[in-house]
């Protein structure tokens, strides 16, 4: 230890009462940092997660411009030759197909629009959540032809039951009219009423028979192991997929290009996050920057005395900023220690906010919320505090390089 | 005489106060400001919903809302309205509405919508689509094949003004009518959402596509400002048959938004908190400076025969005019700045779909509230002045003589 963080750390404790409130002070704004920014990550990652989930995947691999118009004619005409390709990435965890689109759906009481998806049994298990969603009769299997899952508020508007028909009437990819009867086999729920209340599943088969489609699907639909492959296996699809010679040009899209919304929701949450933190910091700046002010301010005649046998004013600097930084790392370390533990003890036991829980269904998450405890969730907000910090320590510790000698020997 | 005093012991050490004085000034500022962002945000949501065709509150036949189908229909609106006369205060507006699912087509593209039959007067006056139309025109009262599409659903049925639009859907007999409309209007909406769901057309051709008679789907009402809403809705439920109809404030018809807002109330108290710890430790600790640099003087009073409790008194007086003119500076402050971010507001146009997604319009404009003002300045002024009693009671409590000593 040299002699001058030897100085600077017996300074601090000159006043012990004083250090341990900025040490709070710093502490406390770290703790909060680290908790809050675990819990807005623990809670993207929900959201994300469940709408990757329930319905659209990581990736997608589309016909261009289908996802703008949604128009059946828009296919990926060959999914055999993406599954081929899909099969040669290995961060891949699973993929599907599906046909989609818009078709009137009656009972024999009721009838309204609802969108038609065929989907893979086998394959849209592995991808989505909607085999763990059935609440009522059972998920579809391969050997289904005229069975359909439906949502439960569409199967409330349309007064469906199990094992009651549905006549699907619409329109098919060559024009003519696409009509067929389907039992329902199946109702699920996902507290997400927009997708409980327009959507039913029948197998991708009968899809392709009933609409005309040929071999052709309209989605490709890709989890990846990790949320973090999503990229790499986006470009690895782009450039194999253009080796495919294809007529029309395939698009390969990310969930946020397929959920637009998502994306920005989460963006300026992070956005008015930042402004919520800085401003909290900005108050624990000014609170502590008197505690270093005061630092210099009630030893000027100790520096004035220091200056004239010989002491640079750079040293004088470098001590005081060794003696602030010591307090902020103090604080910064305890605050990401408390807040670490408090973050994993509400990640292992969950924060109820059954309360608010017609609103956050809608965004997918359950009542119960979860921080995740990240090293970039435990790390950016106390480097903040620390940088402000610094600066606030900075102000007094030049200033102290203008004092003279002799005028600060004088000072009382 | 011993504010006076106190207000010159504050300043003796001029930097000092400052520092602490910007420190409340920020911590104040940003509590007002960013409360009324927030009451903002709810006051932007609240507004658009109760614009989009909610109204302040709703009758419907009942079971409407479980499903809402032509059977749930109200057969005899002119009973309700007689009610209505007798029971909303005078400047209440009403508007009666079909409104059914149905599915729009046109040769290319076929979607899921709602069908709304409006009034065209009386709807302008209780929805936002009197307003709302940005290319060619609204409604006329007899308009019988006009229809009023949203600018979303345009885009994407890839049609424009003139051209038409097929609207199918189930009839009272329960077979599927199908009528085709000419787009004479498009609108657009706070949310994209509404421009897809939406399509309008007068309710007589609504009626008479759907074999309705003179039955209506909804009834929605706009209140006078500053009415009591529940007064009116058990007023109402009083003067119609219980069996046949339901009202409902748009509290229990906006359940996203009435959820934000009560989460919204705990988390404002939570950020007036955690601001007012992250300035205490700065109150504490300055106060605490400000006493212990004056021991000699407390010392000195106290030899001469001070009470301590005047002591006590004196440094919570100058804590006091502390937070007092950080307070005042610090309103002052925020209305200014919310006085300035109300004429423009704060565009969130680039994030459109991200403000969508969190049900927010597009622009927000802070929303004082009282109460949030009340509460940010007892907060800093009571736990102020709370934490302050420590350093006051240790100054309260030196001794005379040690005190002398202390140089």
């Amino acid at each position: 230890m040299t002699i001058d963080v030897k100085m600077a750390w017996r300074n601090i404790w000159r006043n012990p009462r004083r250090s341990i409130l900025t040490i709070s002070a710093i502490a406390f704004s770290s703790l909060l940092l680290v908790f809050m920014l675990s819990f807005q990550f623990g809670s993207y990652e929900t959201m994300i997660n469940t709408s990757v989930k329930i319905h659209i995947g990581h990736l997608q691999v589309q016909a261009d411009e289908y996802l703008d118009k949604k128009t059946i004619g828009l296919v990926v005409p060959n999914p055999a030759a993406v599954a081929a390709v899909l099969e040669t990435i290995p961060q891949v965890e699973a993929y599907t197909f599906r046909g989609q689109t818009f078709s009137l759906v009656s009972s024999k009481q009721r009838t309204c629009g609802a969108v038609v998806t065929g989907i893979d049994p086998r394959r849209e298990a592995q991808v989505s959540r909607l085999k763990k969603l059935v609440r009522q009769g059972r998920f579809l299997s391969e050997k289904d032809r005229a069975q359909a899952l439906i949502g439960k508020l569409l199967a409330r508007n349309l007064r469906l039951g199990l094992g009651d028909e549905l006549t699907v009437l619409g329109q098919a990819r060559d024009g003519s009219i696409a009509a067929t009867v389907v039992t329902i086999k199946g109702i699920y729920s996902s507290s997400i009423d927009e997708f409980d209340r327009s959507a039913i599943q029948i197998p991708l088969k009968t899809f392709q028979t009933v609409y005309a489609m040929n071999d052709a699907v309209h989605e490709v639909v890709i989890i990846a192991k990790s949320l973090s492959d999503v990229a790499g296996i986006k470009r690895s699809i782009e450039s194999k997929l253009l080796a495919l010679e294809n007529q029309k040009p395939l698009r390969t899209l990310d969930w946020q290009e397929l959920m637009p919304g998502l994306r920005q929701g989460i963006e300026m949450d992070l956005i008015s996050g930042m402004i919520f933190y800085f401003l909290l910091i900005l108050v624990v700046a000014f609170s502590i920057l008197n505690t270093f002010l005061m630092a210099i301010f009630e030893r000027t005649k100790e520096f004035g005395v220091m200056m004239a046998i010989g002491t640079t004013p750079g040293r004088l600097t470098k001590v005081l900023l060794i003696e602030s930084m010591t307090l902020t790392v103090i604080g910064i370390i305890s605050g990401i220690l408390l807040g670490s533990m408090m973050t994993l003890y509400f990640q292992s036991r969950g924060i109820d906010f059954s309360g608010a829980s017609d609103l956050l269904s809608q965004f997918g998450i359950s009542g119960r919320m979860y921080p995740k405890l990240t090293m970039l969730s435990a790390i950016s907000g106390p480097m903040a505090v620390w940088a402000i910090t610094f600066l606030a320590a900075l102000y007094p510790a030049l200033k102290v390089r203008r004092m003279r000698p002799v005028d600060a020997m004088r000072a009382v | 005489m011993y504010l006076q005093l106190a207000w010159r012991n504050i300043w003796r050490n001029t930097r000092r106060t400052t520092v602490i004085l910007v420190a409340v000034i920020i911590g104040i500022w940003s509590m007002i400001l960013l409360g009324a962002l927030m009451r903002g945000i709810a006051a932007g949501m609240i507004k658009n919903g109760i614009s989009t065709l909610t109204g302040h509150l709703q009758i419907h036949h009942i079971g409407y809302r479980d499903d809402p189908a032509i059977e749930t229909s109200m057969a005899n609106p002119q009973m309700i309205e007689n009610a209505l006369t007798l029971v909303l205060p005078i400047e209440s507006m009403w508007a009666t509405r079909v409104r059914v699912n149905a599915v729009a087509s046109n040769a290319r593209h076929s979607s899921g919508v709602t069908l709304v039959g409006i009034d065209p007067l009386s709807e302008a006056r209780v929805s936002f689509i009197g307003k709302a139309i940005s290319k060619g025109r609204y409604l006329e009262q007899s308009d019988p094949n006009g229809i009023l599409v949203g600018a979303a659903l345009l885009d994407k049925f890839e049609t424009k003004l003139g051209r038409k639009l097929v609207l199918m859907s189930q009839n009272t007999s329960g077979e599927i009518a199908s009528r085709a409309f000419h787009i004479v209007g498009i609108f657009n909406a706070e949310m994209q959402a509404t421009e897809k769901q939406f399509v309008f057309v007068t309710r007589p051709a609504s009626q008479q596509m759907l074999n309705l008679g003179h039955g209506i789907s909804e009834i929605s009402v706009i209140l006078p400002e500053k009415t009591d809403i529940s007064a009116i809705i058990s007023a109402l439920k009083d003067a119609l048959p219980q069996d046949q109809y339901e009202v409902h404030s748009w509290r229990e018809l906006l359940p996203f938004q009435t959820a934000y807002l009560r989460i919204l109330d705990g988390f404002i108290w939570i950020w007036y908190l955690v601001v007012f710890v992250a300035m205490g430790f700065g109150i504490v600790n300055t106060t605490l400076m400000a006493v212990f640099e004056r021991m000699r003087e407390f010392g000195l009073l106290k030899a001469l025969g001070m009470n301590p409790w005047w002591i006590l008194r004196a440094v919570l007086t100058e804590s006091f005019l502390l937070l007092f003119s950080g307070m005042i500076i610090g309103n002052i402050l925020a209305f200014l700045s919310i006085y300035l971010l109300s004429g423009i507001g704060i565009d969130l146009s680039a994030m459109a779909a991200g403000a969508e997604y969190a049900g927010m319009s597009r622009i927000i404009y802070p929303a004082i509230e009282f109460k949030d003002i009340m509460m940010a300045n007892s907060i800093v002024m009571l736990l102020g002045l709370l934490v302050s009693a420590y350093p006051a009671t240790k100054a309260a409590r030196f001794m005379p003589v040690k005190a002398l000593a202390h140089t």
